[in-house]
């Protein structure tokens, strides 16, 4: 994933992008604790995913407040704007933190984990805003520990454990029955 | 004790009363807004960390007779030391925190040990310790260099806002989408560092990393977002300074600890103000 995004080298071999450029991946990291208690608006947050691609300008554009407030409106966070992040609930964080994504994106989103930590009606919530995301044709790669959700809601699987074990289209992974990966992929 | 009249009685005593005012202003007004970005990354002990080594660099440049010099001779060990303990932060088997005990500690027991062994008096180090009180100490070689630094300073926070949001926010994000997150991290040890040994001989190297934390951790009881926290703190940070300075003047007491104890004042009451607008928002 770090490797995917630029932020370490690969071990070994190289990564090949097709058509989309490194700025131009949106990133929806775990979240760290220093992002619970910082001082800083939804508005602040959403907007600043749009750096990446900016070059040296100092100030925001007319253009890149209008893709903030597109992007807020399509999470539903829009009456949030002014609000404080740290005081928003795990679930409004998160979308906040997505929209900041999508700032980055139109093409390919990279989820760490993007359910941690959230209560179950959340979880299922957070998992249609991401099918929602995925039908709008945005390219969705997702790190889960999930494999109900991940089984339900995407079309293709890569399983790792230490080394790459399957990789292919969910309906195939589900016919060799995702369970064995755990029993019978152990070498123990 | 004296009166404002007899502060500023004689020209000689008005330049240097007003070159300490500028000096100090401008290093308040640095240290405030590095601060916010510090704290929020949770490196507010690396400002203390700098400033023992500031101590250890001044006293060793005291102990080799070069006094004069000691600006010259510590900001390159400072910035040094800053570049080091920002790369530990991030990596590696000593963690941040005991890095900079074991860093900031040795600096100040080697500082006092060349300064013991060549014979001087201890009241320089004294001095540095906790801030001189008088104002001789104060060079036109601290006002060039304060002045420079504040001009770099502003020009980053003003034009780079936006980056240092979104690096102090979220570095990995930032990274990924593109941003030169180690330049800004490079910028921001660089100017701690300069801001820190500049800070010293007034405030004191025991005191000096206050007026790095205080100000953000003060407006960050009241005010909730990025920008308006980055404001206030340098309101703070400059109104405490003044209050302080003219209390240490017109009392004859030392700069450093009447500047700390203005900023604890409006720490307090920044905190209550604080949690009583909580309250109300509930109710």
């Amino acid at each position: 994933m770090k490797a995917l995004l630029g932020l370490i080298k690969p071990v070994s071999g190289e990564i090949k992008f097709c058509c989309v450029k490194h700025s131009e991946i949106g990133y929806l990291p775990q979240q760290t604790d220093i992002q619970r208690d910082f001082p800083a608006s939804v508005w602040e947050v959403v907007i600043s995913g749009t750096l990446g691609k900016r070059g040296i300008k100092p100030f925001y554009s007319s253009a890149e407040k209008k893709l903030a407030k597109k992007n807020m409106e399509l999470l539903g966070i829009s009456h949030l704007k002014n609000h404080s992040y740290q005081d928003l609930s795990g679930g409004q964080q998160q979308r906040v933190l997505l929209a900041r994504a999508m700032c980055a994106t139109t093409s390919l989103l990279l989820l760490d984990e993007p359910v941690a930590g959230l209560d179950p009606v959340v979880t299922e919530e957070m998992y249609k805003i991401i099918k929602k995301l995925n039908d709008k044709g945005i390219t969705i790669i997702m790190i889960s520990h999930d494999i109900d959700a991940a089984t339900k809601y995407a079309s293709h699987i890569l399983h790792l454990h230490n080394e790459p074990l399957f990789f292919g289209k969910t309906e195939d992974y589900i016919l060799k029955g995702s369970s064995s990966f755990f029993k019978g992929g152990e070498k123990e | 004790m004296m009166t404002l009249s007899e502060l500023f009685s004689s020209e000689f005593m008005i330049n240097l009363v007003v070159r300490a005012l500028v000096v100090g202003f401008l290093v308040s007004l640095c240290s405030s807004l590095l601060g916010v970005s510090l704290v929020l990354k949770r490196f507010s002990m690396i400002g203390d960390g700098l400033s023992h080594v500031g101590f250890g660099a001044v006293a060793i440049a005291a102990a080799l007779n070069m006094s004069e010099m000691k600006l010259i001779f510590s900001i390159p060990i400072v910035i040094a030391t800053a570049f080091f303990l920002l790369k530990l932060g991030n990596k590696g088997k000593v963690k941040g925190d005991s890095a900079i005990a074991i860093v900031s500690t040795g600096a100040v027991a080697l500082g006092s040990l060349l300064y013991n062994m060549s014979g001087q008096r201890s009241t320089d180090i004294c001095n540095s310790l906790f801030g001189s009180a008088s104002l001789f100490t104060i060079g036109d070689i601290d006002l060039i260099l304060s002045l420079v630094l504040s001009v770099g300073i502003i020009i980053l926070f003003v034009f780079f806002y936006t980056k240092i949001f979104a690096v102090t926010f979220d570095e990995s994000f930032s990274k990924a989408t593109g941003l030169n997150t180690s330049l800004y991290n490079t910028l921001l040890a660089v100017f701690t560092a300069v801001t820190v040994v500049l800070g010293m001989n007034m405030m004191g190297s025991l005191m000096i990393s206050a007026l790095i934390v205080f100000p953000a951790m003060t407006s960050m009881r009241v005010f909730k977002t990025f920008k308006s926290v980055l404001i206030s703190s340098v309101i703070v940070s400059i109104v405490c300074f003044i209050i302080g300075f003219f209390a240490a003047c017109l009392l004859g007491w030392q700069t450093g600890a009447c500047v700390v104890t203005i900023n604890l004042i409006a720490f307090i009451l920044f905190h209550f103000a604080g949690k009583s607008i909580a309250i109300k928002k509930n109710v």
